[in-house]
C-alpha cells in the first residue's frame, strides 16, 4: 500500500514538476534574457516578478480561442495536444534520483527518441491544418529540421549507450558515479546539446517559427489555450532536453553534500540557463545552412564518435579477457 | 487609368531561371505585409516562391502616403518644416536640414557660423542614431535580439541630447530657416562628451556580438550582391551604394554646413553584399564620432544661432534644389517659388524609394530568409518611401 502511494506521488511529481519548471521558465527566461541584455524584464507582479506567470496564464486563458474557418478543425485542435503528450511522456523514463522514476524502462532512451519523433507530428499537423502559407512554410521547415536532427541526435547517444551497456537512463546515470560521460563522450555531449536545441526549435534553430520571416511559423493561426499549449510545450521540451543532458552526460543525481534530487534539479536548471544564454548570443541560421550543418558536420561527427567509442570499448574488453 | 488590382500583382519582371535538372515545381505566392514583423513599417512584398527559393519580389508601396508634397503647396515656408520631420522619421534632423537648406538657397541667406557647427553635430548624431536603429532591427531580422537592445540603449542618450535642445525625441523641428531653434542649453556639451564615451564602448559591444559571429556572417556574406554599376543605374545612394565600392558621399563631393572643414574618410566596402553594407554603416558611425569630436572645440565660440529672417517669408520667384547626405542616401529637396508666401511646388527626392527599387535585383535566386536580410540591409523607412 505504501509502495503504491509512493509510486502515485512520484507520478504526480513527474507530471507536475516539469509543468512548474516550464511555466516558471516563461518568467525565468525573460528575466535571464533581460539580465544578459542590460534591461529589467518583468519585475512588477509579485516579488521579483514571479507572479508574472500567473498573470500571463490568466490572460491567455481569458483570450478568445479562435479556430479559423478555413482550418481543418479536428486536426487543428489535436495538434497542440500531441506536443504536450509527447514531451511529457518522455519524463516517465527519466530517473531523477535512486528510486525516483515512473518507469525505468530498459529501453528508456529509445522511448524518448520515439516520443520526440511523435512531437514532429504536432508541428506538421498544426502547420498543415492551419491552411495558412506562413504556417505551411513553417511546418515544412520543421519536418526537414527535426527529422534530420533526430538522426544524429540518436547516433550521438549511442556512445553513451555503449559505455554504460544499457538503454536504461537509470543504469546510464549510475555508470557515471566516478566520471561524468561529458568527459569521455565530449563529442556526443556537444552534438546532443546542439541537436536538442534543434529539437526544441530554439534560436539558432528556431526556423519553423522565425518571427522575422514567417510571422509565427506553424502556430501563426493559434490563439488562446491552444497557443498556450505550444508555448508551454516548447518550455517543457527545453526542460526535457536539459534533464536528459543532465542524466546522460552530467552525472545525473551524483554530487557531494546535497541530496541527489536537488543535484539533478540544479544541473537541469544550469543547462536551461545555458540554452537561454545561447538565445541571447546567436542569430538564426538559414534553412539550407541548417541542413548543411546537420548532414555535413554533425552526422559525420557523431558517426566518428560512435566508431571510436566502439573501438575503445572493444579494446578495453579485449584487454580484460 | 484603371486602378491597379493589388490582389493579383503583376509579375512582369523576367523570372529567375533555376538550375536545370530539378524536379517540376509549383510556385507559391506569398503576400508579405503590410502587417508583418520585418517589413519595417507598412511595406508589402509580393513574393513568388519555389519552396524556400525566391523567384521574384514585387514591393507594393503607398500604405503610408500622406501627400506631403501636395500639403506643402498650401503651407507657408516655415510651416512645412514639421512635415519634413515625418518623412524619414528615423532621421528627422536630416530631413529638416535638407528642406531648410533649399529654402535658404531660395532666399539667398545662410545660417550663422555657430548654427552651422551645431547643425553639423546634430546631423552626425542623427546619423548615428539612425544607424543604431538600423543595426538593431537588422540584427532582429536575423534573430539576434541582444544587439537590438544594446543599440537602443545608446540611441536613448542621443535622444536625450536632442530633447534638451528642442523638447522632442523623434520629430524635432529643430533646424529652422536661417538657423536652429535655440542655442545649446547649459551643460549640453558635457552630456555630449559623456555620450561619446558611452558610444565608443557601445560600438565595441555590438561588434563583439555581431561582426565576428560566425552565424551572423554566414547569414549576410554574399547575400544580396549588387555591383557598383547596377547600384548606380538603380539610383542607389548612401551606405547601400558605398557598400558596392563607390565613394560617392555628398559630405565630401558637395560639402555643406561644416563638412568641408572637418577631416573624415568615406567608408566603403567592395563586396556589394549585406556584409559590405553592414561594414559601411559600422565604419560610418566611427567616422561620425570623429567628426563630432573635431567640432567640439568650436562649440566654445559664442555667436548667434539664427539670422534675421522676415516674419512672413516671401522668397523671390525662382527655384532651388538642395541635397544632403542623409543617413540613407541623397535627400534632395526642390522648391519652386512664385514670390508668394506659399511654395508652388515642393518635391522630395527620397533615398529609401530609390534604394527599395533595387530589391528585386538583389533578391534574385535568394532564399526567403535572405529577403528579410536584404531588406534590412538597404534600410528603408516607409515614411520616406511613400511620403
Amino acid at each position: 500500500m505504501l509502495e503504491l502511494l509512493r509510486q502515485a506521488l512520484i507520478i504526480i511529481g513527474v507530471l507536475a514538476v516539469p509543468f512548474l519548471i516550464a511555466s516558471g521558465l516563461t518568467w525565468g527566461e525573460r528575466r535571464l534574457l533581460a539580465l544578459f541584455q542590460d534591461r529589467y524584464g518583468p519585475n512588477r507582479v509579485g516579488p521579483g516578478g514571479v507572479l508574472q506567470v500567473a498573470a500571463d496564464m490568466f490572460k491567455i486563458l481569458m483570450k478568445e480561442d479562435w479556430t479559423p474557418p478555413f482550418a481543418d478543425r479536428p486536426v487543428f485542435v489535436l495538434a497542440p495536444a500531441i506536443i504536450i503528450i509527447a514531451t511529457l511522456s518522455s519524463f516517465a523514463v527519466l530517473t531523477f534520483a535512486p528510486g525516483i522514476a515512473v518507469a525505468d524502462l530498459n529501453i528508456g532512451l529509445l522511448f524518448f527518441l520515439a516520443m520526440s519523433s511523435m512531437a514532429v507530428y504536432s508541428v506538421v499537423l498544426a502547420g498543415w491544418a492551419s491552411n495558412n502559407k506562413y504556417a505551411l512554410l513553417g511546418s515544412l521547415r520543421a519536418v526537414g529540421q527535426m527529422l534530420s536532427y533526430e538522426v544524429f541526435m540518436g547516433l550521438s547517444l549511442m556512445g553513451v549507450v555503449i559505455q554504460a551497456g544499457s538503454f536504461s537512463l537509470g543504469t546510464i546515470t549510475r555508470a557515471q558515479q566516478h566520471l561524468w560521460f561529458c568527459v569521455p563522450q565530449v563529442v556526443g555531449f556537444v552534438v546532443f546539446t546542439i541537436a536538442g536545441l534543434a529539437e526544441t526549435r530554439r534560436i539558432p534553430f528556431d526556423l519553423p517559427e522565425a518571427e522575422s520571416e514567417l510571422v509565427a511559423g506553424y502556430h501563426t493561426e493559434y490563439s488562446g489555450l491552444k497557443f498556450a499549449m505550444f508555448f508551454l510545450g516548447e518550455y517543457v521540451g527545453i526542460t526535457l532536453i536539459a534533464a536528459l543532458v543532465t542524466a546522460l552526460f552530467l552525472g545525473g543525481w551524483w554530487g557531494p553534500v546535497l541530496p541527489p534530487l536537488v543535484w539533478f534539479l540544479l544541473k537541469t536548471l544550469v543547462v536551461i540557463a545555458f540554452f537561454i544564454l545561447v538565445r541571447a548570443a546567436l542569430p538564426r541560421l538559414r534553412f539550407d545552412q541548417l541542413m548543411e550543418f546537420g548532414w555535413k558536420l554533425m552526422l559525420p561527427l557523431s558517426l566518428l564518435n560512435l566508431l571510436v567509442t566502439g573501438a575503445v570499448v572493444l579494446w578495453q574488453e579485449g584487454l580484460r579477457f | 487609368m484603371p486602378l491597379r488590382d493589388f490582389r493579383i500583382p503583376e509579375f512582369d519582371a523576367p523570372e529567375v531561371q533555376l538550375p536545370t535538372g530539378e524536379l517540376a515545381h509549383e510556385t507559391t505566392i506569398v503576400s508579405m505585409g503590410p502587417q508583418h514583423p520585418s517589413t519595417h513599417g507598412v511595406l508589402r512584398l509580393m513574393l513568388k516562391l519555389d519552396g524556400e527559393s525566391v523567384l521574384q519580389v514585387v514591393p507594393v508601396i503607398g500604405y503610408l502616403h500622406r501627400g506631403t508634397e501636395k500639403i506643402a503647396e498650401k503651407r507657408s515656408y516655415a510651416m512645412i518644416v514639421p512635415y519634413t520631420d515625418r518623412l524619414d522619421y528615423i532621421s528627422s534632423m536630416y530631413m529638416n536640414l535638407g528642406y531648410v537648406r533649399a529654402v535658404e538657397g531660395l532666399l539667398g541667406i545662410e545660417a550663422p557660423p555657430r548654427a552651422r557647427v551645431i547643425r553639423t553635430i546634430l546631423g552626425e548624431l542623427q546619423r548615428i542614431a539612425s544607424h543604431l536603429v538600423w543595426l538593431g532591427t537588422f540584427g532582429l531580422d536575423l534573430g539576434a535580439w541582444t544587439a537590438f537592445i544594446y543599440c537602443f540603449r545608446e540611441r536613448e542618450l542621443i535622444l536625450d541630447l536632442f530633447e534638451q535642445i528642442c523638447g522632442a525625441r523623434l520629430t524635432y523641428n529643430a533646424i529652422r530657416i536661417g538657423g536652429i531653434v535655440a542655442d545649446l542649453p547649459a551643460g549640453w556639451e558635457d552630456g555630449l562628451r559623456a555620450y561619446l564615451t558611452a558610444q565608443e564602448q557601445g560600438l565595441r559591444d555590438y561588434e563583439g556580438l555581431l561582426t565576428g559571429n560566425p552565424v551572423f556572417r554566414a547569414r549576410i556574406e554574399g547575400i544580396g550582391v549588387i555591383s557598383a554599376a547596377d547600384a548606380l543605374n538603380w539610383g542607389l545612394s548612401g551606405p547601400s551604394l558605398r557598400g558596392s565600392g563607390s565613394t560617392f558621399d555628398l559630405r565630401k563631393d558637395d560639402p555643406y554646413e561644416c563638412y568641408g572643414e572637418v577631416d573624415f574618410h568615406v567608408a566603403t566596402a567592395d563586396s556589394g553584399d549585406c556584409l559590405g553594407r553592414y561594414e559601411v554603416r559600422i565604419q560610418e558611425m566611427h567616422e561620425s564620432l570623429s567628426i563630432i569630436r573635431q567640432l567640439l572645440p568650436r562649440l566654445q565660440e559664442p555667436g548667434e544661432v539664427q539670422t534675421k529672417v522676415p516674419r512672413v517669408l516671401k522668397p523671390p520667384a525662382g527655384e532651388f534644389y538642395a541635397h544632403v547626405e542623409a543617413p540613407r542616401g541623397i535627400f534632395g529637396v526642390y522648391v519652386v517659388s512664385d514670390g508668394s508666401a506659399n511654395p508652388v511646388r515642393v518635391r522630395f527626392r527620397s533615398p529609401s524609394f530609390a534604394n527599395l527599387s533595387a530589391l528585386n535585383t538583389m533578391c534574385a535566386g535568394m532564399k526567403l530568409a535572405d529577403v528579410v536580410a536584404i531588406l534590412g540591409s538597404i534600410d528603408i523607412v516607409l515614411g520616406e518611401v511613400d511620403r
